[in-house]
């Protein structure tokens, strides 16, 4: 299956027709967040408080890049770990965030709202933050500032290269996986 | 009277500080080759297709001088100090730190380290290091920089099993351990196993057994069958790169072990992540 390429916001027509396995290219605006960052945005939720960023249609990439060197725009920069923010997910699923970039499983809970607010979570190659770093044109923290690695960014991508691993449907790729290629 | 052998401590900021940068610029030569062959190797094309990243990402990360991967970790620092050495001008662990603090700082690698675990306020230079100190024969101070990423960490786990479990339940799980990790540790693996010892000497094992050469088996003969058995057993759970789905889970088991108490069974699975980074200098 060769990769479709997709540019942001995402929309319930794309999403819809995603399935797991697929490769996508992404393009265009993406934010960056992580544990810190989504904490924060919750507890602002919490308070009636509106957020930095309004998330309808966007995709958030749970990275904390490390820092640019002179004449870079950004420094390595592949995915973390996506179950750390599990506990936060449904939230912003709520508010209208339609896709996450990350690595590694997600709970029940945010496979179902996946599916309930028709969204979808992609994963990166973790670790290949070198190469991730070559797709990022443009960087620039929106929010946070102080929590350096973790502050929130508004990054453009070329061409990303990411995996549909839950889709809009309630599929696992990850679990897939496990059916086709575990020996019994 | 026989001279000592000094060794300063600004060589050790240096050498430290080096190693810091080169361990994560550069992904070991032994995981490299081990990429290719897996590639060749593995049936999923996801898989295959994650591998190959993998390649090309060191490759970018070598020529362009930045990490293999973002998150350039805690500083573990093994040292090895000959007893025949003095180390002069200064306090031997605040000139490791300063080395971490330099090559993390000028090496432009990411500040992963707070310094209170409920705080959580980060210390902005990755200092403190952990630093693992052995008083060995000789003259010479071996010093290794191993940067350790949050993520595979956190898969890790250590039980203290029954001496009765024996084999098989040291086996059982070790094969739970890397089963409930999954995709988050960012398979292809190097499994660190520690059997014996107390509860912290247990740990330690485990750590070291990632610094061997990759799939160099153990030297004790029933050891190194373990290890060949599990790695087999870990192939074949279907975490595949990435864990999207294929044979290539783990590149390797490293077993190291030591002697326990009439009443103990320890066992301990530090899990590392494929960007396996470790670098060594001799002073």
């Amino acid at each position: 299956m060769p990769p479709i390429k997709l540019t942001t916001p995402l929309n319930d027509e794309i999403i819809e027709n995603l399935r797991i396995g697929q490769k996508v290219l992404l393009n265009g605006a993406i934010y960056t967040g992580r544990d810190t960052a989504h904490k924060k945005m919750v507890e602002l939720l919490d308070q009636g408080k509106p957020l930095p960023i309004d998330l309808k249609g966007q995709i958030i990439y749970y990275v904390g890049p490390s820092p640019a060197k002179p004449g870079q725009i950004i420094g390595s920069a592949g995915p973390t770990t996506a179950s750390r923010m599990d506990v936060y997910t449904p939230r912003l699923l709520a508010l209208g965030l339609k896709g996450m970039i990350g690595k590694g499983k997600r709970t029940p809970e945010v496979i179902k709202a996946i599916k309930q607010y028709k969204a979808v979570y992609f994963a990166a190659v973790g670790g290949a933050a070198a190469l991730i770093s070559r797709c990022i044109k443009s960087c620039d923290v929106i929010a946070y500032p102080e929590l350096g690695p973790e502050a929130i960014r508004k990054l453009y991508v070329e061409d990303f290269p990411v995996i549909v691993i839950n889709d809009s449907l309630g599929g696992d790729l990850y679990e897939e996986g496990l059916k086709i290629y575990a020996i019994k | 009277m026989q001279s000592i052998k000094t060794v300063t401590v600004l060589e050790i900021v240096e050498t430290v500080s080096r190693l810091c940068m080169e361990a994560n610029y550069y992904l070991r030569s032994d995981v490299l080759k081990s990429f290719h062959e897996k590639q060749e190797m593995e049936i999923s094309q996801a898989g295959k297709d994650a591998l190959k990243q993998l390649i090309l990402n060191a490759k970018i990360a070598a020529e362009d001088r930045i990490p293999i991967c973002q998150d350039t970790g805690f500083a573990v620092i093994f040292l090895e100090i000959g007893q025949d050495v003095r180390i002069t001008g200064g306090n031997l662990y605040d000139a490791v730190n300063e080395g971490v603090r330099k090559g993390y700082i000028e090496g432009y690698l990411r500040k992963s380290i707070v310094e209170h675990p409920l705080r959580r306020k980060n210390t902005r230079d990755n200092t403190p290091a952990v630093i693992h100190a052995k008083i060995v024969d000789g003259e010479n101070i071996k010093i290794t920089v191993a940067p350790k990423g949050g993520g595979s960490e956190n898969m890790s786990a250590l039980r203290m099993l029954k001496p009765s479990e024996g084999v098989e339940g040291v086996k059982k799980f070790i094969i739970e351990t890397i089963k409930l990790a999954g995709p988050n540790p960012c398979p292809p693996l190097i499994v660190g196993v520690g059997i014996g010892g107390t509860f912290e000497k247990c740990a330690a094992l485990a750590k070291e057994a990632l610094l061997r050469e990759l799939g160099k088996p153990s030297d004790i003969p029933d050891i190194a069958s373990l290890e060949i058995e599990l790695l087999d057993e870990i192939n074949s759970l279907g975490i595949g790169p990435q864990g999207l789905g294929g044979r290539t889970t783990a590149l390797a088991v490293h077993v190291e072990i030591y002697p326990c108490h009439i009443a103990t069974l320890p066992v301990a699975v530090n899990i590392n992540c494929h960007a396996a980074r470790h670098k060594e200098a001799i002073l």
